[in-house]
């Protein structure tokens, strides 16, 4: 599916984000415009622009490719990436907005009026925008191996670079107008082509796409294995072509697999012949296209403990996000915060009626990702798939151009929250030269980590930053905002409590093999149980601590609470400095 | 109340408005126990009323966070009590591909245009509380 369209649009989406980020160098001057585009931004802008942040690779190609592969049950990435702003909408939004904060830690220091907390919370901050940064690049490696059969250190190294360029010289004004460029760019990516696979599918007949039968190939279909493979044929099947199979070597022969498990080596390619049916990945639950269309069929372990902590995850991770709360800032008032986060759940919604179709569409077209377990490619390869010629190719040109402008936006919001936080809190350097420094940190750390993680599907990897972040710094924020009872001690507490163990289960599923342990799916989906953790330790500890009540929490209260326009501050003139120290 | 002089009728209503509104804002700030004033010298009033409107605040976000989510939240405990749910059809989409897809979302939008609408209002009535002479 190589594709010089495909190539075409991947740079065209580079060279367009950094032709526009170069507009925003020229209005931006000050270091005020670096770091919150000097607050001028209206919230239709701004709801563009969140959600051209928001929508990542875990969006973009992730959520199709779960629910591809495991069906409805990975429906609720998209409904709790979507339901997330609500619950930031309800509890969190304007206050937010209010306390003046332009990165948590800033909020952290405007609440508890403590330097431990801040520093806890910045750690956390950093962790859980390194974790999310970590899928960006994968993801971004997948597409150029897609699209170009370019290693995937290539696609990570190209989005670090474009994205570090591009946030060192424009900083936030400019990304203000890169990431709403991004969503509507995003938007017609996924949009446009589904529009015209439908077409397709209704032309060759509206197959049903919940046949009780298991997936078979509609035409021989050459597969290159990426990873040594495991999988299981269910009969006999005669491939072609060139690679290693069961530690023997073959060289462009007929080759018959008969019924069982196969390894098959890195770097083989193989052509499969029409109407055989799909062997699968022995990892992967193999079902017919009627078992996977319906609920709790995805074949894990505990599926409603699964389910229920990826609901908590994505619902309560949302707010804890670094990326998603220096928006916040941009808007004038708490007000014109929460109308912005309205307009993004609007937003969301639409994006999120496309990646489920395509998960549909791949279980006919595409189904030796299956075998290969690339399921994350689904939404790359199925434009040239389904439609013939140069029109499939341009689909699949728009598609790849989407997604590398959803790693680019992603990554370019984290890279500048976590340059904030870095500049601000680790290395101590002001300016738009500390930024600067800070912002080739923050880009270098996840590209390093790219080389030793286990390639699990992004919108998994997504998930667990969700999780660090729901029983962290979620905690923080609610508990912050609603009771004037959190001490200092009970803040530190519960991020510690709440976040270090969902950050070493994240690590862990990640850089190792827990394989199918019985305590698996607690650690690849800790939230149902790190997030009550966390609040409860933070109640807890604070009642135990009242003596470590911050400072004028009152006037804090009272500057989170009130509307702006009265001029309230609690300070006792009618002054309102709400500007950063 | 004045009157314009009966020789010069003038037709424009906000004439009248002018005249009898205070003309700068020092007056008003003069007043001695405005709610504002209660609430920036953190008095016991002052702070009652921000307890008020955090309250208010609170319960409106909790309660329409807790229903829309809440409704979202029985669903797995629903299909997995009752697998024989996923089987139904609504509109050619299997039950749970329908409302995960399609329900939900003008819901969470109805739910937060809700919120936004009542914690605006919330705010005017508290706006309209403390500025009360």
């Amino acid at each position: 599916m190589t594709s010089g369209y495909a190539i075409v649009a991947v740079v065209v989406v580079a060279l367009g984000t950094i032709l526009v980020g170069t507009y925003g160098l020229r209005v931006s001057r000050t270091t005020s415009d670096f770091y919150v585009a000097s607050r001028t931004v209206s919230p239709w802008w701004n709801a563009s622009a969140i959600g051209g942040e928001y929508l990542s690779a875990a969006s973009f190609v992730g959520i199709a490719g779960l629910i591809f592969a495991y069906g409805p049950d990975m429906l609720w990435f998209p409904v709790g990436y979507t339901a997330g702003y609500l619950v930031l909408l309800t509890m969190v939004a304007a206050p937010l907005r209010r306390s003046g904060a332009y990165t948590l830690p800033d909020f952290a220091e405007a609440r508890f009026r403590s330097r431990g907390v801040r520093v806890v919370a910045s750690i956390l901050a950093l962790a859980i925008g390194w974790l999310y940064l970590l899928p960006q690049l994968e993801g971004a490696g997948l597409t150029l191996n897609t699209v170009t059969g370019a290693p995937d250190w290539v696609g990570a190294l190209i989005v670090t670079m474009v994205v570090t360029a591009n946030v060192m010289s424009g900083g936030m004004r400019s990304i203000t107008f890169v990431q709403a460029f991004q969503y509507w760019l995003k938007l017609t990516a996924i949009t446009v082509p589904i529009v015209f696979l439908i077409v397709a599918w209704q032309v060759h007949g509206s197959e049903s796409l919940t046949k009780p039968e298991y997936p078979v190939f509609r035409q021989d279909t050459e597969v290159t294995f990426q990873r040594l493979t495991t999988i299981h044929a269910d009969a006999f099947i005669s491939i072609t072509g060139t690679g290693e199979i069961d530690g023997a070597r073959v060289e462009n022969t007929v080759v018959v697999l008969p019924e069982g498990y196969h390894r098959i080596g890195q770097g083989s390619e193989f052509t499969f012949p029409k109407d055989a049916p799909v062997p699968h990945l022995s990892t992967m639950e193999h079902n017919t296209d009627e078992m996977w269309s319906l609920p709790m069929s995805s074949g894990q372990e505990f599926p409603v403990y699964g389910a229920y902590s990826l609901i908590i995850a994505t619902f309560l991770g949302t707010m804890g996000l670094p990326h998603v709360i220096v928006r916040f800032y941009t808007n004038p008032n708490g007000t014109a915060a929460r109308r912005t986060t309205l307009i993004v759940l609007g937003l969301l919604s639409v994006f999120y009626l496309m990646p489920p179709m395509y998960g549909a569409l791949g279980r006919l077209y595409t189904p030796e990702l299956l075998m290969t377990g690339q399921t994350d490619a689904v939404v790359l390869v199925l434009p040239t798939r389904m439609i013939e010629g140069v029109g499939g190719q341009l689909l699949g040109a728009l598609v790849a151009g989407g997604a590398f402008a959803a790693f680019l936006s992603t990554s370019s919001g984290l890279v500048v929250s976590l340059a904030g936080v870095l500049s601000q809190d680790v290395l101590r350097l002001g300016g738009v030269r500390g930024f600067r420094i800070s912002t080739v940190l923050a880009g270098l750390v996840p590209l390093a980590m790219t080389f030793i993680s286990t390639g699990m599907p992004v919108a998994d990897m997504v998930g667990l930053a969700f999780a660090v972040a729901a029983s962290s710094l979620c905690p923080l924020l609610m508990l912050g905002i609603w009771s004037s009872r959190i001490t200092k001690a009970g803040a530190i507490a519960g991020m510690l409590a709440g976040g270090v163990p969902a950050l070493t289960a994240g690590l862990v599923t990640m850089f190792t093999d827990t394989g199918d342990a019985w305590y698996e799916i607690l650690l690849s989906r800790p939230a149902a149980w790190t997030v009550p953790l966390g609040f409860s330790v933070m109640y807890v500890v604070s009642l135990l601590t009242p003596r470590h009540l911050p400072s004028g929490v009152q006037r804090t209260m009272v500057k989170l609470h009130a509307p702006e326009n009265l001029g309230l501050d609690g300070s006792g003139s009618s002054s309102s400095a709400d500007e950063r120290s | 109340m004045t009157t314009p002089p009966p020789r010069r009728p003038d037709p424009k209503p906000t004439q009248r408005v002018v005249v009898t509104s205070p003309r700068t804002r020092a007056p008003r700030a003069r007043r001695p126990y405005s709610g504002t004033r209660e609430i920036n010298e953190q008095s016991e009033l002052g702070a009652v009323y921000m307890r008020t409107l955090i309250r208010a605040q609170r319960r409106l976000g909790l309660s329409v966070c807790l229903v829309a989510t809440g409704a979202l939240a029985l669903l797995p405990l629903l299909f997995a009590i009752e697998p024989e749910l996923g089987k139904f059809r609504i509109l050619g989409l299997g039950l749970p591909w329908f409302l995960l897809c399609v329900a939900t979302c003008p819901m969470l939008l109805l739910a937060g245009w809700f919120y936004v609408r009542q914690a605006e209002r919330s705010e005017r009535e508290f706006a309209e509380l403390v500025e009360r002479p």
